[in-house]
């Protein structure tokens, strides 16, 4: 028998994995992996933000994550700092003024853990409505924008050249991938919430001979463990969130063990 | 006068023409107002030592990076073909030579086949990216430049990762699709061998213009020769002496003049310097 909290846990499951497949890819392809982990890290001050408004806490978090987006953004143009030590004061930063904003709000009962960790079993209509709505409109975008997206990832320069807006287009996949975030935390929680991005696109990469069959087998991956998390986490009664993303990273290794598509005879025949 | 060389009103108006172009990175002067323009069917090539701001000047001229002061003006309609110096190749990203080629422009395979082979890379199509060597890179990103059928290539340092043997091959190459196409070519290097056998008109970088003109003009320039030494200014001269032909396609030796774009009305003048 199913209940129905476990049928819109599988429905959310499936629809953050679908959601987070492709944008894992250019994620993953762009080395944005510390970028992504910076904007999970806005997660609490979204849900504390969200509840202060009286906001959805999913869209409160997307325009949390979208406002970092875009201040990474700025503060990249500042040479003295790197990149990666900037990544880290904002996530921390971030992350201590949502933990001292939700203890303020004691009244409110703020459930952390299920905000940390993910609370499939949780998740709601209005959150499936959500869900479904920004795995449409990441695929959307993604089909849109999919040429200009893979040719700034390539060579930005080139890309640039060549005609295609590069900073339109760059901003578009923070924006999706801000989107994905806001999602996949109700789902494995903004602790898990980069794995579900990057671990089933790194999965990927060996089953696929083409970007567009990567993007396809990491949605497949992402899909796939969802469902047997669920699964395990029903059947051996463990946390849904770590469940899904242990699938995951199990495919992964699993992963390795598979010639690599996409190659040549070439480097092979150098090996041999 | 700006630039002795490529002054010439025979020309007709130039493709690309910067004026007056500073750039800075923080308090740091990168370029400071400097002027330059390439002509269809002219090879212009930047010389200078490193942090000479070439890559710098390419952007410019590219619309890549906006000037601090100054102007770029383009030829209306102009498209550009662009080489750039790294092309960062990563093998997460499974992508063939093809797919990397159709990237910039949709072309038919037969197309993108014709492009490769004039380039001399014809059997990689179907090869990933990440596995080819930087002298194949280098001839896909020629290629990949060519299908947009520009009527200027950018190309920045494109014998770099490239051996020796086909280094003046590949110089050759360039030269064959000016004249096959009419196209005007900029081109960064710091080869001087190379650059001084194949340009029609060098310019000097080192943050401003030092000089610019004929290479062999600019050979003696002073400038050239305080900014790469006497020693190196000559070995080059000397070079130059001795290959005072170019090469047809199949890189057989030819007169000088027999197709030169360029009518030897040219000024005899040294190298313009800039004020």
């Amino acid at each position: 028998m199913m209940e129905d909290f476990f049928l819109r846990a599988l429905g959310g499951g499936i629809g953050a994995a679908l959601a987070a497949g492709p944008v894992g890819c250019f994620v993953v392809w762009r080395n944005l992996a510390y970028f992504g982990t910076a904007l999970a890290h806005g997660v609490l001050l979204g849900v504390a933000l969200g509840l202060l408004l009286r906001i959805e806490p999913i869209l409160a978090v997307f325009a949390v994550c979208l406002l970092l987006a875009l201040c990474l953004t700025l503060l990249e143009r500042q040479k003295l700092v790197s990149v990666d030590a900037l990544l880290g004061v904002l996530a921390h930063a971030v992350f201590a003024l949502g933990i001292v904003i939700v203890a303020f709000m004691e009244r409110l009962r703020v459930d952390l853990i299920g905000y940390l960790f993910g609370d499939i079993l949780a998740v709601g209509p209005v959150d499936l409505w959500l869900i479904f709505g920004t795995a449409a409109l990441v695929g959307a975008a993604l089909a849109w924008q999919w040429r200009n997206l893979l040719s700034i990832t390539v060579n930005r320069d080139l890309a640039a050249v060549e005609g295609v807006p590069v900073e339109r287009v760059r901003l578009l996949l923070l924006f999706l991938l801000a989107a994905v975030i806001a999602v996949g935390m109700k789902i494995v929680g903004m602790l898990l919430v980069v794995a579900l991005v990057i671990i089933p696109a790194a999965a990927a990469r060996r089953m696929a001979a083409t970007p567009e069959q990567m993007a396809g087998a990491a949605t497949a991956i992402g899909v796939v463990s969802a469902v047997g998390g669920l699964y395990a986490a029903l059947w051996w009664d463990i946390p849904a969130g770590p469940a899904i993303v242990l699938v995951a990273s199990t495919i992964f290794a699993g992963s390795l063990l598979l010639p690599v598509r996409g190659q040549s005879g070439r480097e092979r025949r150098g090996i041999r | 006068m700006t630039l002795a060389a490529s002054g010439d009103e025979s020309h007709g108006p130039p493709l690309v023409r910067a004026r007056g172009v500073s750039v800075r990175f923080g308090r740091r002067s990168v370029l400071d107002s400097v002027d330059l323009q390439v002509h269809a069917g002219e090879i212009v090539t930047l010389v200078g030592l490193n942090g000479a701001g070439k890559s710098t000047l390419i952007r410019v001229i590219l619309g890549i990076l906006q000037p601090e002061r100054g102007t770029v003006e383009r030829a209306p309609g102009l498209r550009i073909g662009y080489s750039p110096q790294h092309v960062r190749r990563d093998p997460i990203l499974p992508i063939t030579v093809r797919r990397f080629l159709t990237l910039g422009a949709r072309a038919r395979s037969d197309r993108l086949k014709a492009a490769l082979d004039e380039v001399g890379a014809g059997a990689i199509l179907d090869f990933p990216l990440a596995e080819i060597s930087g002298g194949e890179m280098q001839r896909v990103l020629l290629a990949r430049a060519l299908l947009r059928e520009p009527g200027l290539l950018v190309l920045d340092e494109p014998l770099s990762g490239v051996d020796i043997a086909s280094q003046s091959e590949l110089y050759n190459l360039i030269g064959t699709l000016r004249d096959r196409y009419g196209c005007g070519v900029l081109l960064v290097s710091h080869d001087l061998h190379l650059v001084m056998a194949a340009s029609d008109t060098v310019v000097c970088l080192n943050r401003h213009v030092c000089c610019t003109g004929r290479p062999q003009a600019v050979l003696r320039d002073p400038e050239f020769i305080s900014l790469f030494g006497p020693h190196l200014s000559e070995s080059v001269a000397v070079y130059q002496h001795i290959h005072d032909h170019r090469h047809d396609a199949l890189g057989e030796p030819m007169a000088i003049d027999a197709d030169a774009p360029e009518p030897a009305t040219e000024p005899a003048t040294g190298a313009a310097r800039q004020p």
